[in-house]
Parts: structure tokens; C-alpha cells; sequence
């Protein structure tokens, strides 16, 4: 569904992405593995338009976007959720939800305001809080659910784990089951290696902007000098 | 005053606020979304009350013909705002503040000549509002029936906006875009869209509230500045982005200013004081004391930083001897070579000169906009034309005094405006320009009000036109050499660390504040350096030394010239004005030429012709190679 093939982007003048290829199917959660700084983000907003692509190809269900505008690109059902979250702090919690709808597209789930509270239950509570007033917790399930208003077939789902209490990040753990259930196809980057080999099928290892390793996370779980090279603090 | 004379007071400034919060709360709107600085939202008002004219004749002057002309014309500006942002606006949305800032400027420009074209120069005095001639009696005073409708139809506005921004998902995609519009793309929302539409709105508020005017206020010219610059006085004391604020402002500085206009003379310690000549500086007042004490605005809140600021300034480079004594021989050499007009006309360029990279100092390298530096160009002119016809010292002693008489002002205007930075820090620059202008408008007996001070010629042995040429090159070549060789300095180092960032430059030790009030002390001495020397090429002061036309023609220079680079400002001095001498000469209409030709820069040269000159140059070495 999702094919990156040798991405370059630059900072400025700064190289950051040198040449990064992967992929990721449909009911298939992919994680994008490696330290700070690796190029993990700049892979999720280069797909997502948001850094412009100096060399190389995105496809997207068959279709270029390389050269689209992020709105396009989310109009397309690629949708992406930010690793700082970005919550309209000023909007309500169902404000926030009305910002990110989409009409519904065939071949991706739809979604509602009242089937993202059965997933996402501590939202439903505060239907009318202002997004600034969350804790860093709600505040990544509202994220979520404000892009899946989108009805998105393709999630990137940047660092979803970071700064979450234990028990959040379990609970975010089984939305993402619940997404893959949907038939979505999940892309996230992480750091976190535990909550990765919870959730995700396969893995790519990315260290200065290339790719390092791309397979199972069977096969990443099974090779701890892979992980002590390239992911060990 | 009596208890009915306060509340007839209350009633006109009520009534003269809503005009002035409509088009407030479009200005603050825009800015909002887009983060840009409308200078043309002016000119929309200005279009509003012209349109509402025409339509009323054509349509009849019947209630009904009215009300459909308010509402058409109102509609057609909304138009008209659209066509600004889809032709130009979009095309610069990434671009830096101040030449988003150009852009609009030159579309009021083009605007106010379209007007005078279409309109002429005439003032057009509309009808009274059939139906509401008439006056209501309160408390034994006559009020017009159309000011309390207008007094009404202010909160029915803010109430319809309220609405649409927190019932809509129209309002909430504006007040999510106000606050991150990167991800509200990311979110699948066509910004150019939604831009465009809060254009609309914006656009259909200023000219209602001009259209609105009609029976108030002759159409005329110069609405578009003095609208623009009480706008901004309002949307800025309101809070940027806040309409309520608006709202609040409107009728703060509304209500001030009827009572003014109440009160009249008041005789205080043998000294009459005329207040209904103070209205302008009551407004600024009002904004300057608002600033310090709640610096973004009553309402407003600190401005989020900027997802996609521009890329850094690139370091300054030094102009290379060879090029500056190259430059200067063949300045020397020109009076014996050229003729008595390339003398004059290159005395006048020299002043330009200096201002313009007096002003380009702070913008740039201190990295505070002002958008009424010619506040010390005009003190220093002034001050150099009354030292010498009302203390009646010297020339010599006059032309070295007025640039410390303008360097004292800039001492207490600075120290207020570098406690704001940003857009903030800009609109408090042109008020102070505003107040001083308005003084020296209105002091008749001492400086000459309207009419300038005249006779203002330099000493009997600096009289010669070639003489005079080179004393302008010896002062205003001196404070550009004084100024950039401060950049060099370690206090011009702490300047730039400073504007690049503020937080860091501290922490190592930089009082940035006090460095930056240096600076601004500097450059405003310097500024009136080159009004003083200006005043005495001219032999005559005008209250539009001090306008805001005149800080924006330096503004213009810098830009066009380059705010990156140092030679830019000189090039922008000597193109501006010699441009618009050309065209004036050819064209009535020359603001819209110039006006397209500011645009064509902006949209083909984003950094300016001597950076647009060095990007080219680079691209074709790097071809090359």
C-alpha cells in the first residue's frame, strides 16, 4: 500500500535522508526503529509532504504523491499523527475531531465520533475540555483519533509511546491492535523497542538517515547484536 | 462636564467605534490565519465607501437602495479581497513578514489610484440614510438615528462572528489554523482554501464598515492610512487575532476620542489646552500605555512561535574597499562631470541613504521592525529647521544638534519599544511615529502645523549646490561608514546573536535589552542625521517627513534593495527614488506603477534586487564550476 523507494530530504542545507527505501501493506504494522536524531521523523513528514522530497519516490495505493500537498496527500487516506501530537489547544475535544474529518472513503474503515470513544473511552468523557487542558496521555489518543476522523486507510503514527504512563502506553498498544484489525496499514516510528515488539510485525532499522536492517520482528527479536549495534543507548 | 453632556460623548464615540471595529476585526482576523499584516485592509474600507456611493446613485436613494447598496458594496470588497490573496497573497505565504508587509503596501498603491481613476480626486459626500435622517432627543440633546443603529449594529457583528467562529466547523478550522495551519494540512484541510475564504469575510467587514460610513464621512483619498493606522491601533491594543478584542478597543479608544472632541479648550495653569486637537495622540497614547503594560493586547496572548519561520539571515559580508572607494571616487568626481540636476538629485539619494540603512540596521541585523522610522528622520529635520529659525543658532550648530535632539526622542520611544518584539514591536514603532507626526500637525504656533517650517537654507559658504553635495556625501557617507562598521563590532555581534536568538544570547551573558536600545538610540540619531541634512537641501519642512508614507518609502528601499545584504539599502536609495521622479514625470498614475512594480519584485525577487543579483550570480559560478 505504501512504497518509499531512496527518499532524500534535506534541512536546509543540512543531508538528511539518504536514500531510504520500505514498504507496508494493508492489516500490516510496520515500525520504524532507531536512536534520536536517526531520520525517523523526517521519513513520517517527508511521506507526508510536510518536508519536500530532494530525490525519490513515494507511492501510495498506486499513486505518486511525491510532489502532492500534505492536504492532498491526507485527502488521498494517508494520515499522519505527529510525534509533539499537536492538539488544537484552543478547541474543545470534539472541535478538534470536527478539524480532521473527512467524508468516508471506500475501502478504509469509518469512523465516528462515538466509535473513536469506544476505542479511546477516557475521550468521551470530556467531549468539551479544551485540548490545552489534557494530560500528555489523552492528549495522544485525541491525536489519534482526530486524524483517524480522516478514515484513513494508512496511519503514520509518529513515536505514539513517548512520555506515556505504563498503563497508557498498554492501552495504546491494544488501539493500534484494534487499527490493524480495521484492515489499516500502521507505520510508526519508535524508540521504544518493547512497545514495538508488542505491536508491530515487521521492522526497519534506520541510522543516519539509511536503513540498516529491514525484516520480522521475529527475526529483529532473535539478533541482539543487531539491536545492541544500532539501538542500544 | 454635565451627566447628559458625558453620555451624548458616550454615545458618539459608541457610534464611531463600530466602523472602526468592523474593520478591525477583519484586520485581526487575517492576521489570525494567515499571519499577515494587511497594510491594504485600509484601502478595503476606503473601496467599501466609494462603492456604497456609486451604488447608492445608481440604485436609487430609497431605504431600500441603501441598505442592498451597504450590502453589495460590502460583498464586491469582499471580492476584491479574494482577488488580493488568490493574485498575490498566496504566492508569498513563505516568504518573511516584511515583504508579505511590501506586497500590501503595494496593493494600496494600485488601490488608491484604481480610486482616483475611477472615482477622482474629488471628495464624494454620500446621502444620508434614507429613512434614519432624522434625530432622536436624549437628555435634551439632538442624536443622529443612524449613529444609534450604528451603535447597534457593533455587537450584532461581534455576536455573528462569535458564532460562526465557535458554532461553525468553518470557525474551527480558522481557530485551529490560527494556532498550527501546518497540521491543519496535514489533517487533509486545503489551506489555500480556507485562507481564501477568511479573506472573504475579512474583506466584506471592512467594507461594510466603510460602506456603513456613507451618510458619516465624505469618500476621499486618504482614507486608506489614516483607516490603516487606526486599525491598527485597535487590533493591537485589542489583542492580534482576538475579535472581542477588537471589539473592546474599538470602543476604548472610540469613546476617548469623542470626549476629547467634548471637552475642547480647558484652561489648566494659565496654559489653554486644546484637547480636540488630541485625539490622535490620545489614541496612540492609549496604545503605548496598553503595550507596556499588557504587551500582547487586552484580550491577546503571546504570539505561537512560527512552525515554518524563514531560514536564518545569512552572515553579512563587508562590502570590499575596492567597491566602496571605487563608489566613492566617482561620487567625488560627479559634480564636475554631471549636472546641476544629477547634484541635486544625488543629495537627495544621500539622505535616502543614510536612512534607509539607519533602518536597515535595526530591521536587519537588531532584528526589530520599525514601521515609523521616520519619526527621527522628521524630528531631526524639524529639529534642525526650528534650532535655527526659533532659537536662532547657527546652521553649523543646528545640523550637528538635530540629530541629538532625534536621538533624544528615539532615548524615550526606545525604551518602551524594546520591551515588544515582533508585529507588536512594529505597531508601536508607527504609533510613536503617528503621535509625533500629529504634534508637529498640530502645534500651528511652533511648528508651523501643516504648512512645514520654511526658509530652512544652509550657511552662506555651504550654500553652493556642489558645496552642499559634498557635505551630504561627508555626513551621510560618514554615518553609513559608522553604522557598518558597528556591525562588525562586538556590540553589533551581540545585536545579531540577539535577533537570531534571544533566549541564548542572554544566557551568555548579553543584556539584550539594553543593547537593543543602544542600537535603537543609534540608529535614530543617525536617522535624523539624515533629516537634518535633508531639511537644509530642501529649505523647507513638511509635516510628511514624519508620515507614514515617508517610513514606508524607507521601508520599500530597504526591501528592494535586500535586507540581507548592506549595499542593498544604498541600492533601494538610490532606485526608489529616482523610480518614482520618473514615473510621477509620465503617469498620474504613478502609485500604480509603482505599486506593480514593488509587486513584480516581491513575487519574481524575494530577497531583494542586490540578493536577487547575488543569488543569480552564485547559480551561474556554480553552473560553471
Amino acid at each position: 500500500m505504501l512504497f518509499v523507494k531512496d527518499l532524500h530530504a534535506f534541512y536546509g542545507r543540512a543531508h538528511i535522508l539518504h536514500g531510504v527505501s520500505l514498504e507496508a501493506s494493508a492489516g500490516e504494522v510496520v515500525a520504524l526503529l532507531g536512536r534520536n536524531g536517526a531520520g525517523k521523523s523526517t521519513v513520517m513528514k517527508t511521506i507526508m509532504g510536510l518536508v519536500s522530497a530532494a530525490k525519490g519516490e513515494v507511492t501510495f495505493d498506486g499513486r505518486r504523491i511525491e510532489r502532492l500537498q500534505p492536504y492532498r496527500i491526507a485527502r488521498l487516506g494517508l494520515g499522519y499523527v505527529p510525534e509533539d501530537r499537536r492538539i488544537f489547544t484552543e478547541l474543545s475535544v470534539m472541535e478538534n475531531l470536527a478539524v480532521g474529518l473527512q467524508p468516508p472513503r471506500t475501502g478504509a474503515p469509518s469512523w465516528t465520533e462515538d466509535k473513536l470513544f469506544a476505542l479511546f473511552p477516557n475521550l468521551a468523557t470530556m467531549r468539551e475540555r479544551p485540548g490545552g487542558r489534557m494530560s500528555g496521555g489523552e492528549q495522544q489518543m485525541l491525536t489519534i483519533a482526530r486524524t483517524l476522523m480522516g478514515n484513513p486507510r494508512c496511519v503514520l503514527l509518529d513515536e505514539p509511546s513517548e512520555g506515556l504512563a505504563p498503563i497508557i502506553v498498554e492501552q495504546m498498544a491494544r488501539s493500534i491492535h484494534a487499527l490493524k484489525g480495521e484492515g489499516l496499514c500502521v507505520l510508526l516510528c519508535e524508540q521504544n523497542l518493547q512497545f514495538s515488539q508488542a505491536v508491530a510485525d515487521r521492522a526497519y532499522i534506520i541510522e543516519k538517515g539509511q536503513i540498516r536492517f529491514g525484516g520480522s520482528m521475529a527475526e529483529l527479536s532473535a539478533d541482539a547484536s543487531l539491536r545492541e549495534q544500532y539501538l542500544s543507548v | 462636564m454635565t451627566f447628559a453632556s458625558i453620555i451624548i460623548q458616550l454615545l458618539n464615540g459608541l457610534a464611531a467605534a463600530a466602523s472602526l471595529f468592523l474593520v478591525s476585526a477583519g484586520l485581526s482576523l487575517i492576521f489570525g490565519v494567515t499571519r499577515i499584516v494587511n497594510f491594504a485592509h485600509g484601502s478595503l474600507y476606503m473601496l467599501g465607501l466609494y462603492g456604497a456611493y456609486s451604488l447608492i446613485e445608481a440604485l436609487g436613494r430609497t431605504p431600500l437602495g441603501f441598505w442592498t447598496s451597504v450590502v453589495l458594496a460590502a460583498l464586491a470588497v469582499g471580492l476584491v479581497g479574494v482577488l488580493i490573496e488568490v493574485l498575490v497573497l498566496r504566492r508569498i505565504y513563505r516568504a518573511p513578514e516584511l515583504f508579505q508587509l511590501l506586497a500590501t503596501f503595494a496593493v494600496v498603491l494600485v488601490i488608491k489610484d484604481i480610486a482616483l481613476f475611477t472615482w477622482g480626486a474629488e471628495d464624494l459626500v454620500g446621502p444620508r440614510a434614507p429613512g434614519l435622517s432624522m434625530a432622536v432627543e436624549i437628555l435634551g440633546r439632538r442624536i443622529p438615528a443612524y449613529d444609534l443603529l450604528l451603535i447597534a449594529i457593533g455587537p450584532v457583528v461581534l455576536l455573528v462572528m462569535w458564532l460562526l467562529l465557535t458554532r461553525t466547523r468553518w470557525g474551527a478550522l480558522v481557530r485551529a489554523a490560527t494556532q498550527d495551519r501546518e497540521m491543519v494540512g496535514a489533517l487533509g484541510v486545503d489551506q489555500a482554501r480556507l485562507f481564501t475564504s477568511v479573506f472573504f469575510v475579512g474583506s466584506v467587514l471592512a467594507g461594510l464598515g466603510g460602506a456603513l460610513q456613507i451618510p458619516r464621512e465624505p469618500a476621499n483619498l486618504e482614507l486608506d492610512l489614516s483607516v490603516i493606522a487606526d486599525a491598527f491601533v485597535v487590533t493591537v491594543v485589542g489583542g492580534l487575532g482576538s475579535i472581542g478584542g477588537a471589539f473592546l478597543a474599538a470602543v476604548l479608544i472610540g469613546v476617548a476620542k469623542a470626549f476629547c472632541i467634548g471637552v475642547g479648550t480647558v484652561h489648566w495653569f494659565s496654559a489653554d489646552i486644546v484637547f480636540s486637537k488630541l485625539t490622535l495622540v490620545v489614541e496612540f497614547l492609549i496604545m503605548a500605555i496598553v503595550l507596556v503594560v499588557r504587551p500582547f493586547g487586552l484580550l491577546g496572548k503571546p504570539q505561537a512561535a512560527q512552525r515554518l519561520a524563514a531560514d536564518p539571515a545569512p552572515p553579512l559580508t563587508v562590502p570590499s574597499w575596492t567597491f566602496v572607494l571605487v563608489g566613492l571616487a566617482l561620487l567625488l568626481a560627479v559634480p564636475i562631470v554631471a549636472d546641476r540636476y544629477v547634484t541635486i538629485l544625488l543629495t537627495d539619494i544621500f539622505c535616502f541613504a543614510l536612512f534607509a540603512t539607519s533602518l536597515h540596521f535595526i530591521m536587519g541585523p537588531a532584528g526589530m521592525v520599525s514601521f515609523g522610522h521616520a519619526a527621527y528622520f522628521g524630528l531631526g529635520a524639524y529639529a534642525a529647521g526650528l534650532l535655527l529659525k526659533r532659537a536662532g543658532l547657527p546652521m553649523e550648530a543646528a545640523l550637528v544638534l538635530a540629530p541629538l535632539v532625534a536621538g533624544a526622542f528615539a532615548v524615550v520611544y526606545g525604551w518602551f519599544c524594546v520591551r515588544l518584539s515582533g508585529v507588536y514591536l512594529a505597531m508601536l514603532t508607527l504609533a510613536f511615529a503617528q503621535i509625533s507626526w500629529s504634534i508637529v500637525f498640530q502645534w500651528d504656533s511652533f511648528t508651523g502645523g501643516s504648512n512645514g517650517v520654511f526658509g530652512v537654507w544652509p550657511a552662506a559658504w555651504l550654500a553652493g549646490k556642489t558645496t552642499y553635495y559634498y557635505l551630504a556625501l561627508a555626513f551621510c557617507g560618514a554615518g553609513i561608514a559608522l553604522l557598518w562598521r558597528v556591525l562588525f563590532s562586538p556590540f553589533g555581534f551581540a545585536l545579531r546573536a540577539g535577533r537570531d536568538s534571544p533566549l541564548r544570547a542572554e544566557a551568555i551573558g548579553i543584556d539584550l535589552r539594553a543593547c537593543q536600545w543602544i542600537a535603537f538610540v543609534l540608529v535614530g540619531a543617525l536617522a535624523g542625521l539624515a533629516g537634518a541634512v535633508y531639511a537644509f537641501s530642501k529649505g523647507s519642512i513638511s509635516p510628511s517627513a514624519i508620515s507614514i508614507a515617508q517610513s514606508t518609502d524607507g521601508l520599500i528601499m530597504v526591501l528592494l534593495g535586500g535586507v540581507e545584504t548592506l549595499t542593498g539599502p544604498l541600492a533601494g536609495a538610490a532606485i526608489f527614488p529616482w523610480l518614482r521622479d520618473e514615473v510621477a514625470r509620465r503617469t498620474e498614475f504613478w502609485r500604480a506603477v509603482m505599486g506593480g512594480v514593488i509587486l513584480a519584485i516581491v513575487l519574481l525577487f524575494p530577497q531583494g534586487l542586490v540578493g536577487g543579483l547575488k543569488a543569480l550570480s552564485q547559480r551561474w559560478r556554480e553552473e560553471r564550476a
